[in-house]
């Protein structure tokens, strides 16, 4: 492995939950068009074990999505963030509205492309769950369809390239929760969990990723030049196996959980209006433990 | 291993670790890169200059060893402020006021001297920094706090930190400010007379460079360096200044920290009786905005810049080893830790491989005297004169004649007036004068009354609160980990702090240091309490009141925009 790791990590697309960007309508459903779309949160994570990896042992992170054409901006901004060399959008009409299975494949057969024609991998990094899908499964489904050992709920990890080993802790939860180290042969896929938290307590490390920093966002000023599209022809996938077609599992119906009916009223008060304010100190007089 | 830590069997280890990239830090480590020397620099601040303040002017002394622009070429039309083209001392005596020029003494030894504000200064030092130590295997790293030296048997060999495992290096170049702990840690300097110290208190004032222009009556590469003295700090020791950046003013005052205790004066009230002396109206017109409400403990080199700044692998390079030089009325720091920095780094150099670890050390100390550095620092002269000068019976006399009538004729006659114009514009006069009230107060308030011009305009403006001063500041406070500690919480040993400390006062809450009256068992006991959040790391408690004094950890506490 000449002591550099090389690593790819799996993001997605997901509406903007965040208050003021997330739109519903009338109903109460999603609409997916007006709302922006961001990286999924948990990404973070593992775009974060993936580039401590990278600044401890040098080597190569290229960051993996399946979306409509718009995932770009997810990709673009974890090469600017997350300081990613390069990025592969698998996208074509085929591949819409495909489940979790369907994705797992796609992603299978993408890694094995890369492989082929890239680099070999050692390491495969995912997000705990999908902030907009929530089930969990495309990571460790994706593991499965490589054949490779999985290590979920990675709180801390090392890699040891010469012995092509990873040592990780990983949080076991339970009626109490437990941190179980583990060490899994590489190639891996690593499911990071949203307790990660990467370390430099080295001068060495906190230097590669200041460097590393500086690099990237100039790269990133530069995007489309450092990403690949592969439609489902390159990936040679059968479009019954993939997208709708090829998803066992599909959502029926999604029901708004109903919001609770407001039981007071509020009155606004501009804090310039002097009468206004004394009001409201009057009013909450009462519960600052006055009388 | 340990999993995550990402720590491996050993310790990292660099040619030479710069702690502080101020202009001492920065100009070692530049130097040092110059040499090829691999080099690490670790700033504790989210920037450099986040944790820095000056007054400041940074002067380029014509004998000096080094000067700043010739190791960061652009330095000038990149980094500071204005140039200083007129210097003037106001002596005051209540709204009467003798002004002189004090460019002569102002240009005596200077090549060229700016006003600087050290936020922009010194972040724009960090960059060209990481550029040239990159280049030789290191960097610059912020928002990591060395809190100590690494020993092995005894001997220095590196530093340990809060954020980082312990570094070891061939060379540790403590240039972390007045407040170094690795100087405490090595032994080296004390935090414990307050007739050592200065205090310095700052406000930032906005103005924008065409009012400047126009209320100063200055061209747009011009600047104006004005000093206040007299009887406007009531009887403290010290004075103020004004010094013109691009878009803003600094203005402040410099007390003696002894002064500053035993009168037990409040440095915010004694910077606002400058910023509502009638003299200074003529430049605000009614108009007052403070961006930035700042203050610094300022070492006074006469009497604690260290003769041999070295131990062991250890040196230390401006603040952290005394470099301050009062020199009368003009204070230069900057320029010394730059000169400082540079001949540390070509000490290194040239001992470069030797075995013995002091070898660096020593020839630095040789270079200090050698280039002259030492001797304005502290000079041997000024060891005579002091125990003379300070003397309370001369004092007293001296005092007693320039109160009588006799006395203030003898200054007040014309031929006084040119010989004391003459006397200010004195390098050599002015270094000898005696740290006592004669020099701050009673000479320059008897001009002032003598000579003086009465000053009717007035000064409407309301400088802000401190309460509102402390709002202003920018804080990432450390919740739970407070890094001042009270080891002593009675009044007696730790009351003086409620003046003196700039973010605090008698009967203010919101500061760091209260004062409360606690009854217990039918008796009165006055006590001190402490809440570090409004600190502005300055260090004045930790001289004058019993505590345990650390910095925050890296990038955390005070950030300061102007500096």
């Amino acid at each position: 492995m000449e002591g550099i790791v090389r690593s790819v990590v799996l993001t997605k697309g997901v509406p903007d939950f965040s208050e003021g960007a997330v739109s519903f309508n009338e109903e109460g459903h999603l609409e997916r068009g007006k709302t922006p779309t961001v990286m999924n949160p948990n990404d973070e994570f593992a775009l974060q074990a993936a580039l401590q990896t990278k600044v401890r042992h040098g080597g190569h992170v290229s960051g993996m999505s399946m979306g409509p054409p718009g995932y770009a901006s997810v990709l673009e901004e974890a090469m600017e963030s997350v300081y990613t060399d390069d990025s592969y959008l698998l996208s074509d009409r085929e591949l819409a509205a495909s489940d979790t299975w369907a994705t797992a494949i796609t992603l299978c057969s993408a890694i094995e492309k890369y492989q082929e024609e890239v680099a070999d991998v050692d390491l495969v990094f995912a997000g705990f769950k999908t902030a907009d899908g929530e089930t969990g499964q495309t990571g460790p489904q994706t593991c499965w369809g490589l054949d490779w050992p999985i290590v979920t709920h990675v709180l801390a990890l090392d890699i040891d390239p010469d012995e092509g080993i990873l040592r990780a802790k990983r949080l076991v939860e339970g009626d109490v929760d437990e941190i179980e180290t583990v060490e899994a042969p590489l190639p891996c896929v690593v499911i990071a969990d949203p307790e990660f938290e990467p370390t430099y307590r080295k001068a060495a490390h906190r230097l590669t990723h200041k460097q590393l920093r500086g690099e990237t966002q100039e790269r990133a000023t530069d995007h489309e030049e450092h990403m690949t599209t592969w439609d489902h022809q390159d990936l040679n996938l059968d479009p019954d196996y993939i997208g709708l077609d090829g998803s066992p599992t599909i959502v029926s119906a999604v029901d708004p959980i109903p919001k609770a009916p407001s039981e007071r009223e509020a009155t606004m008060v501009d804090p310039g209006d002097e009468d206004g304010m004394e009001t409201v100190f009057e009013e909450m007089h009462a519960f600052a433990g006055g009388d | 291993m340990s999993i995550g830590s990402g720590a491996e069997e050993g310790y990292e280890h660099y040619e030479a670790v710069v702690v502080g990239c101020g202009p001492g830090g920065a100009a070692a480590a530049a130097r040092l890169a110059d040499h090829g020397v691999e080099t690490l620099v670790l700033e504790r601040g989210v920037e450099a200059g986040s944790k820095n303040v000056s007054g400041g002017l940074l002067y380029a002394e014509e004998s000096a060893a080094y000067t700043i622009d010739d190791l960061f070429s652009d330095f000038r039309a990149e980094a500071a402020e204005r140039p200083v083209t007129d210097y003037h001392i106001h002596n005051m005596s209540g709204n009467r006021v003798k002004s002189y020029d004090l460019t002569d003494l102002h240009d005596h030894d200077t090549d060229w001297c700016d006003a600087v504000l050290r936020r922009p200064m010194d972040s724009w030092l960090e960059q060209r920094v990481h550029e040239k130590t990159s280049e030789t295997g290191g960097g610059v790293l912020t928002g990591v706090r060395v809190n100590g030296l690494l020993r092995e048997n005894g001997e220095i060999v590196g530093v340990t930190c809060d954020e980082l495992d312990p570094i070891k290096a061939d060379m540790i170049v403590a240039a972390d400010g007045v407040n170094s702990e690795l100087a405490r840690d090595a032994g080296l300097m004390d935090w414990e007379e307050p007739d050592e110290w200065f205090q310095g208190v700052k406000a930032v004032v906005e103005m924008d460079s065409e009012t400047i222009a126009d209320r100063f009556d200055i061209d747009e590469d011009e600047g104006v360096a004005h000093l206040f003295s007299g009887d406007l700090f009531q009887d403290v020791r010290g004075g103020g200044f004004l010094y013109t950046n691009e878009d803003s003013l600094s203005i402040g005052t410099v007390f003696h920290l002894d002064s500053l205790v035993e009168q037990e004066a409040e440095p915010h009230e004694l910077l606002d009786a400058l910023l509502t002396h009638p003299l200074l109206a003529q430049w605000f017109r009614g108009e007052y905005d403070e961006r930035e409400y700042a203050a610094k403990l300022v070492p006074d080199s006469k009497k604690v810049a260290h003769r041999e700044p070295y131990r062991d692998r250890l040196v230390l390079v401006g603040d952290a080893a005394g470099q301050m030089q009062a020199q009368g009325p003009i204070i230069k720091g900057m320029n010394h830790a730059v000169t400082a920095g540079a001949l540390a780094a070509d000490a290194f150099a040239v001992t470069r491989g030797n075995a013995d670890p002091e070898a660096a050390g020593r020839r630095y100390t040789t270079m200090l005297e050698k280039s002259g550095t030492m001797d304005k620092l502290r000079p041997r002269r000024y060891e005579v004169s002091r125990r003379v000068g300070e003397r309370d019976v001369v004092t007293n006399a001296v005092e007693r004649v320039l109160n009588s009538r006799v006395g203030s004729l003898a200054v007040g006659n014309p031929i006084a007036e040119r010989a004391l114009k003459r006397a200010y514009n004195s390098p050599f006069l002015v270094s000898m004068l005696p740290d006592t009230k004669t020099g701050y107060v009673s000479l320059p308030s008897v001009i002032g009354e003598e000579h003086g011009r009465t000053v009717h305009w007035e000064n409407e403006i309301e400088p802000p609160t401190l309460a509102d001063r402390i709002g202003d500041l920018t804080y990432d406070t450390d919740v739970g980990n407070p890094h001042i500690r009270l080891r002593d919480e009675s009044y007696e040993a730790s009351g003086a702090a409620v003046a003196a400390c700039p973010v605090s006062a008698e009967d203010f809450g919101g500061g760091c240091y209260r004062s409360e009256t606690v009854k217990t068992n039918g008796s009165e006991e006055r006590l001190v309490s402490l809440d570090t959040q409004p600190c502005v790391e300055c260090g004045t408690c930790a001289v004058v009141a019993d505590t345990e004094w650390e910095h925050p950890r890296g990038g955390k506490g005070v950030e300061y925009r102007e500096g």
